[in-house]
């Protein structure tokens, strides 16, 4: 096919400017284990310190459409804030998540709505913005497949990952 | 015509018109037997006979056979064509090379339209397709058009013979030589692998753009179809919106925003794109030009503003938002002025998609435990609902505003697939797609 010579041009020239932007950058930032400016913090170390989080509760809960944090949600907050403290060389991500009843782009936002009230508490306690990234993976990443309103409930979620571990 | 001007330029070689066979009095558009009426909802489809093209040579047979195959499965799928099966034909292919068909053969066996052609590869290698468009009743020729292309093109001319065909009889531009883009989908629903997968519009030259290491999702195409832009989840970086060369696989990503960006969409003029910006919880509405680098905020909150869509002569912007309270679809002018709302009916409206004809906007509904596909007029009167389901989402249009595609999800943990239906509501059908499907985008006809 001859017809997409002229147009690809303008095309690719655009591309390749803009890919060396923040790209690089970001990636590293986000990865290099454990990184934080007042000392760094063995993998061994974020791998317990996440393990305490899962004990006191690794996610909070929400009610739906909704991204007001409810009491117990509160409460595990609190627990999380006090094991950051305790280990002030990890930074953190939070997930958001909605249920499967929402459109795709919806959903996106409503979790970055729900991760952005998890970071804002966080930080309400006490606890460097800094350290913190939020993501929103929208309706993408169930922790439970059934349908149902039980199923729906555990998936309406805010979800704490050390940064430096992956994600499971 | 225009855009048949500027595929026939495409295919090397050219198209030309092919002049009356038989009959010098032909070949006046107006003749009013042979037309469907595609804006009556329900019509009975014409019978066509769609027969084997005449090729002298063995290795011209393949296309003699396959290029008029494509053709009447492309008219079959659009509801408004019944293509005869072949073994009830009687007058072979050679019998019509140099004069006009038998029409009594063909009117006995009951088509109201023939079509027939020829097949010639040339010494270069190149195939040369003829073909022509009968009026069965009155026995004269309606279309006739010659392309030649290369051999693995051939699909193509069978899309672009079944869009003259459809345009002839309708009256309005066919939608065949298009393609598909969507996210192929496989593994569980916890570790969802993702690809972005390009097609033809009948499921066949399926492409994967991505390899599933990434997340990706809601992939639409520019107005030239040769990029499309979608939210990427690169390693652990943000979601992002990126473009992507379909033929190169370059990519980039769009602007550079503190927040999350998400929703792209083209602008009817190529250069901009329009997405959601996220940032500490609020969404809302930019465009961002692919160009200059330009960006211009369109909405300010409150709430979630997500969804954007420009209307087709890329005057006024159609979105969705929580405003109000609810999610709600919402016009604006292009510069973010006088945003009113236009759904008022009962449960939560979503992605709303101008039609290219500028006449519906095509949107989600959600409710009474279900998804639904609908149509409105663009200041909310004459609301229609399509489809229903469990999982209904992501209406797309095809270039023509006669069909749009969707994906369903028929019940809680049912494979997604992509379904057509016709924007009266009639001719519902699954698309082909090699797996489980979603987020599809129709492309404009191929330039």
């Amino acid at each position: 096919m001859r017809l997409k010579l002229v147009t690809m041009i303008g095309a690719v020239a655009l591309l390749a400017a803009c890919s060396s932007s923040s790209d690089q950058a970001a990636g590293t930032a986000g990865q290099g284990g454990a990184g934080n400016p007042d000392g760094s913090i063995s993998r061994n170390a974020l791998a317990s310190l996440q393990g305490e989080l899962s004990r006191v509760g690794d996610r909070v809960f929400f009610e739906t459409d909704q991204w007001t944090l409810q009491p117990d949600g509160q409460r595990t907050i609190q627990g999380w804030a006090q094991l950051l403290r305790q280990n002030a060389g990890a930074n953190i991500i939070l997930e958001g998540h909605a249920d499967e009843r929402g459109t795709r782009e919806y959903n996106i936002a409503l979790g970055e709505r729900r991760a952005a009230t998890t970071r804002d508490y966080l930080v309400s306690l006490g606890i460097d913005a800094r350290r913190i990234r939020t993501i929103s993976y929208g309706k993408e990443r169930p922790a439970i497949t059934e349908s149902n309103p039980d199923g729906w409930a555990q998936n309406r979620r805010s979800v704490i990952v050390v940064q430096g571990l992956a994600t499971s | 015509m225009k855009i048949q001007a500027t595929r026939r330029t495409m295919l090397r070689g050219g198209a030309m018109l092919l002049g009356g066979l038989a009959s010098a009095t032909a070949l006046r558009p107006a003749q009013a037997q042979l037309r469907i009426d595609i804006t009556r909802g329900r019509v009975e489809p014409m019978p066509i006979a769609v027969s084997p093209f005449f090729a002298a040579q063995e290795g011209e047979r393949q296309y003699g056979d396959n290029i008029p195959q494509v053709v009447a499965d492309d008219l079959e799928r659009s509801g408004l064509f019944r293509p005869l099966p072949r073994a009830s034909f009687t007058q072979q292919p050679a019998a019509m090379r140099n004069t006009a068909p038998r029409f009594g053969d063909w009117r006995q066996i009951g088509a109201q339209a023939l079509v027939n052609g020829g097949i010639e590869i040339q010494r270069d290698g190149r195939v040369k397709v003829e073909f022509r468009l009968w009026d069965v009743t009155s026995g004269q020729q309606q279309e006739g058009q010659v392309y030649t292309t290369t051999a693995q093109n051939w699909r193509r001319i069978a899309h672009i013979i079944a869009d003259a065909i459809y345009k002839r009889i309708t009256g309005e531009d066919g939608y065949f030589d298009t393609r598909i883009v969507f996210v192929t989908e496989s593994g569980p629903a916890q570790r969802r692998i993702k690809r972005l997968t390009i097609m033809d519009q009948d499921g066949a030259n399926v492409r994967y753009l991505t390899d599933g290491s990434e997340l990706v999702l809601t992939p639409r195409f520019s107005p030239n179809s040769q990029d499309v832009t979608y939210l990427g989840y690169v390693s652990e970086q943000r979601p992002r919106v990126y473009m992507m060369n379909i033929d190169s696989g370059q990519r980039a990503v769009l602007g550079d925003f503190q927040g999350m960006t998400f929703a792209p969409r083209f602008a009817p003029d190529g250069n901009r794109v329009i997405f959601s910006v996220s940032e500490n919880g609020l969404s809302d509405i930019w465009t961002y030009d692919t160009r200059s680098r330009a960006r211009q905020r369109l909405t300010n909150g409150p709430g979630i503003n997500t969804a954007p869509c420009f209307s087709p002569d890329g005057r006024q912007v159609v979105f969705e938002s929580d405003r109000g309270g609810s999610q709600q679809l919402y016009v604006m002018n292009s510069d973010g002025s006088n945003a009113r709302r236009i759904s008022f009916g009962q449960g939560r409206y979503a992605t709303p998609v101008w039609s290219p004809r500028g006449d519906l906007i095509a949107f989600t509904r959600q409710g009474d435990g279900g998804f639904a596909i609908g149509v409105m007029r663009p200041d909310g009167s004459q609301e229609r609902l399509l489809s229903n389901a469990f999982l209904a989402e992501g209406p797309t249009w095809s270039p023509n505003g006669r069909v749009i595609m969707f994906f369903r999800q028929s019940g809680g943990g049912a494979q997604p697939r992509l379904v057509s239906i016709d924007v009266t509501g009639y001719n519902e059908r699954e698309v082909r797609t090699p797996g489980a499907a979603s987020d599809p985008a129709w492309s404009p006809l191929i330039p």
